[in-house]
């Protein structure tokens, strides 16, 4: 979107309506301009973009219709007078006590019964983007900084920075310990922010991780919370993905390691969730804001009203959570079939001599291209990328536009399309690869 | 978890609301500044390590944290200063009350005793429209069914988070509709958000920077200290109109307005209106329209028209839109914006639908990109494409209601005139704005309150004090109508009687 020279008497906007930090002129966004320009589908056009830059759950929409198909009476917002009213009156930065109370024992499901989860902590937000940029405000003033680990979802560039004036300081992660948080870079990022003069509020970290499509273990979530602790700032744990592990014993929550703490130092942690990666409903609208700290969840309650669930869909996801049928199924197949997908894909791109981050979780892989980079460079890898978007035709997200301090690893989502189209995905990767090796012997 | 702040405290603190909250505010602030300035970041000992054996502790509970507030900021783990302000415990009466009536809620056969809620606009007259168009089309409208066939996917999967061109659509007919067929809204103008709170608080973080301000006539709505203040930075300057010209907007009020505040150094960005006008319920005329468009013009700042409740007309005046005004003459339409909604004129607050509604391209394509942070839930979209498509409920339930909307206010403003209390003359809206001044034992924001705490605690009903919507003249009350029924007028106005009756004869007697 260009920006107007502006005449002297024209009105003006502001300095956040004109800032580009919603990042949307970024190479992330970009490839999703080509897509919708050009998009595949499997009968109509099948020479067009495959989209595999958006991190879709849509493996398990059949467990869904078939929820709703037997239970007509939860879609129709309590059809006959008592339920509905009220319901269409809710507006109550509370929320729902019965969806609350849902969302808790959902929770409580995914992380195996390991972690409790109090209905009252729960605050709801109309999605995990809201919930993060909340969390932002209440943590930080205007030039404070948060830390966050790299790679990291672009998305935070926008959500923790864009109204808030919030700055985020990265922690370095490299391949070298496949990508894992250490105390020294820690330390190293707190240092970074220190000499710029800005104040770290918090640590913000993804587990499961996003684009690494892996767990954080144990013994580091234990040096983040300890660092954290030491000194004596927030650390928000962002589980979106923790429905999406492959195997549910390989998933650890900042909860348990409260819980094992007997909840020493619990009041600088907030875990964000959500309903659109685990549940596949990212058209609903639920995230969710868990905190130990009684301030926070007051002032998040509040800030909510900027931000509400509609009551309707929460009337619907009460019902459908409540069912604990519905959920344990629904989390165990879900699971199946991610794993499924995740193999699927790596064996592909194994085939073609491409290697990944070992995954177990998530809905992408996190793929090792830097063999195929012409210079070891953020300019290279576009290059690459580029190649990919236009020739291959595949939008897959660059490692640069997640802030990877390592050139040449790349974002590729597997669970937004059918199995079919993966496979042919991997066929045109088979194909480029193929190219490239006939191309390099010929030199 | 919430506090309910003592009434006693607020009400009969010394030196009255502004300074029993100011001072410990400025305290505070001192304080904050202070520990800001000498905190050093102290290594602390050796943090506890997870194997270490610690004596066992029960389950976290919650603790009651507000009274802790100044302790624990100390050497605790520090929130935001934005974040400081909205903790504290509210000690609005307009939140006040709507707790202490939600918490003992009346009902005429269940709890007779409990407290009226007449300080909340909802509108409560036609659900058994609505009800009985869920019954009737419910079933496939918020799953949809191609071909027969259940398919989630159209509402499960990420949406346009400004919303889909269908509802978009849907909104532009219906909005069009309500305002009597006047305007023609483009839906590619149009921004939808979960409600008009974000709507506004979208608007303001478009149109103004931190430290920026804008005005707005009063009363006002009290949400708007909220939707504009709380995270944005942005300041709300009063513009007051008074009952002598019964409220009504003044060029030269907003003129003087705009100059003191500019003296201070405080840059206007925009006038912030509701039209038809919340707490009053009066509305702008067409004159008065072109001349606000004229004077922002003069001061180069934007025009922000909340007509949220454009649809709940009762009264005989035509209600004017500023896109009405806007097509007809040619007015710099780059400045204009229009907040509308659900929550008022289709009773659907809990659904989370509101509208922005723009002309200028530039501010439209950065409140799109917001909308990420406040969309329309998709099966509620979905819904109520259905609903606003069908024309013919449209058109029952916008007659119906104005019908009913008439009836009340009617017998609402009757029964008040029998106790001596008299109405601002109002148009539309959910409620009446009363004047109750004869009633209060000084005329002062201090005796206004002291009668709404009779009104709340003797009377059990709740109804909005004028000094939290800003107005300038102590005693007037914003009393909505539309949470009763009929029958519950009469025990509404016995209430009254009964909680000003001692007032009444010291007032006689003296």
């Amino acid at each position: 979107m260009a920006i107007e020279i502006e005449k002297p008497s024209s009105v003006r906007l502001s300095k956040v309506a004109i800032s580009k930090t919603h990042g949307e002129d970024s190479p992330y966004f970009a490839g999703w301009k080509a897509y919708d320009e050009n998009p595949y589908d499997e009968i109509h056009n099948q020479s067009g973009v495959i989209q595999m830059g958006l991190a879709e759950n849509q493996v398990s929409f059949d467990l869904l219709e078939k929820y709703l198909e037997e239970h007509h009476e939860v879609s129709s917002s309590g059809k006959g007078a008592p339920g509905f009213r009220e319901n269409a009156l809710f507006q109550d930065y509370h929320g729902l006590k019965s969806f609350r109370q849902a969302m808790a024992n959902f929770m409580e499901q995914i992380r195996g019964g390991k972690a409790k989860f109090d209905p009252d902590r729960i605050v709801l937000t109309a999605g995990a983007t809201a919930a993060n940029e909340l969390l932002t405000f209440i943590l930080a003033d205007p030039g404070d900084a948060l830390l966050v680990p790299t790679p990291y979802y672009p998305g935070f560039d926008r959500d923790l920075r864009w109204r808030t004036g919030v700055k985020i300081v990265p922690i370095h992660c490299n391949s070298s310990n496949n990508f894992q948080i250490t105390p020294e870079a820690l330390e190293a990022a707190y240092q970074s922010a220190e000499s710029m003069d800005l104040k770290v509020r918090g640590i913000l970290i993804t587990n499961p991780s996003n684009p690494l499509g892996s767990t954080i273990q144990s013994s580091v979530l234990n040096d983040i919370l300890d660092f954290a602790v030491h000194k004596n700032i927030h650390l928000v744990s962002d589980e979106i993905y923790s429905g999406s592990t492959f195997s549910p014993s390989e998933f650890v929550s900042i909860a348990e390691i409260l819980r094992n703490r007997n909840y020493k130092d619990a009041e600088r942690v907030h875990i964000v969730y959500s309903l659109s990666k685990d549940l596949g409903l990212p058209g609903f609208r639920v995230g969710t804001i868990y905190s130990y700290n009684d301030d926070v969840v007051t002032t998040a309650r509040r800030m909510s009203s900027f931000t509400l669930i509609s009551s309707q869909t929460q009337h619907l996801l009460a019902c459908m959570l409540s069912n604990h049928e519905f959920t344990q199924n629904y989390i165990k197949t879900n699971r199946e079939r991610l794993n499924k997908r995740y193999d699927m894909i790596i064996q592909g791109l194994k085939k073609a001599g491409i290697e990944c981050l070992k995954g177990n979780a998530g809905l992408f892989c996190w793929m090792n291209l830097s063999p195929l980079l012409n210079e070891p460079t953020r300019q290279g890898e576009l290059e690459l990328w580029n190649i990919i978007l236009n020739q291959v035709k595949l939008n897959i997200s660059p490692g640069s536009s997640c802030h990877c301090s390592e050139p040449g690893w790349f974002r590729v989502c597997f669970a937004n399309m059918s199995e079919q189209t993966l496979r042919v995905a991997l066929q045109r990767i088979h194909k480029f690869m193929e190219q490239r090796k006939v191309c390099s012997v010929n030199q | 978890m919430r506090l309910i702040v003592p009434l006693q405290g607020v009400v009969q603190g010394r030196g009255g609301l502004i300074f029993g909250s100011l001072i410990p505010c400025a305290l505070f602030y001192f304080l904050q500044l202070y520990l800001k300035r000498h905190r050093s970041p102290k290594p602390q000992s050796n943090p506890p390590s997870p194997t270490t054996s610690s004596p066992k502790l029960a389950e976290m509970t919650r603790t009651s944290s507000r009274s802790n507030l100044f302790s624990r900021s100390i050497g605790q783990v520090r929130i935001s200063s934005r974040a400081i302000s909205i903790a504290k415990p509210n000690e609005s009466p307009y939140y006040i009350g709507l707790d202490k009536a939600s918490e003992d809620p009346y009902d005429r056969l269940s709890n007779p005793d409990g407290v009226i809620q007449l300080g909340l606009s909802e509108n409560r007259l036609c659900f058994d429209l609505i009800e009985k168009w869920m019954s009737e089309n419910l079933g496939h409208s918020i799953t949809g069914r191609d071909n027969g066939e259940l398919n989630i996917n159209g509402i499960a999967t990420y949406q346009p988070f400004d919303g889909t061109m269908e509802l978009k659509l849907a909104m532009a007919g219906f909005m069009s509709h309500i305002m009597g067929g006047a305007v023609t809204f483009e839906p590619s103008q149009m921004v939808l958000t979960a409600g008009a709170t974000p709507a506004i608080e979208t608007l303001c973080f478009c149109l103004a920077d931190q430290g920026n301000a804008f005005l707005v006539p009063t009363p006002y709505y009290p949400g708007f200290d909220r939707d504009v203040k709380f995270r944005t930075g942005v300041e709300l300057i009063p513009v007051h109109c008074r009952s002598t010209d019964n409220f009504a907007l003044s060029i030269t009020a907003l003129d003087q307005a705009f100059n003191q505040t500019r003296k201070h150094g405080t840059k206007i960005r925009g006038i912030l209106l509701s039209n038809p006008a919340n707490p009053v319920g009066n509305l702008l005329s067409r004159e008065m329209l072109y001349a606000i468009l004229d004077f922002a013009r003069e001061k180069n700042i934007h025009v922000i028209s909340d007509e949220i409740f454009a649809g709940s007309m009762y009264g005989n005046e035509e209600f004017v839109s500023m896109a009405e005004v806007l097509d007809s003459e040619g007015f710099d339409k780059n400045r204009v914006h229009i907040v509308y909604g659900l929550s008022k004129d289709l009773s659907l607050p809990g659904f989370r639908v509101g509208v922005i509604y723009s002309f200028n391209e530039n501010v439209l394509a950065a409140a799109r990109k917001l909308t990420r942070f406040s969309s329309v839930s998709a099966p509620t979209q979905r819904l109520l494409v259905s609903m606003l498509s069908d024309a013919r409920f449209i058109e029952e339930y916008i007659k119906t209601n104005k019908r009913r909307l008439q009836n009340m206010h009617a017998l609402f403003v009757a029964g008040l005139k029998g106790l001596n209390i008299r109405c601002a003359d109002s148009s539309a809206g959910l409620y009446c704005w009363a004047d109750m001044s004869k009633l209060i034992s000084s005329y002062s924001e201090k005796g206004e309150l002291e009668l709404w705490d009779k009104l709340l605690n003797v009377g059990k009903i709740n109804v909005t004090p004028g000094s939290a919507c800003h107005c300038i003249e102590p005693g007037w009350f914003r009393c909505c109508f539309t949470t009763l029924a009929e029958e519950d007028i009469p025990v509404v106005l016995e209430r009254i009687r009964k909680a000003v009756e001692n007032t009444t004869d010291l007032l006689n007697s003296s």
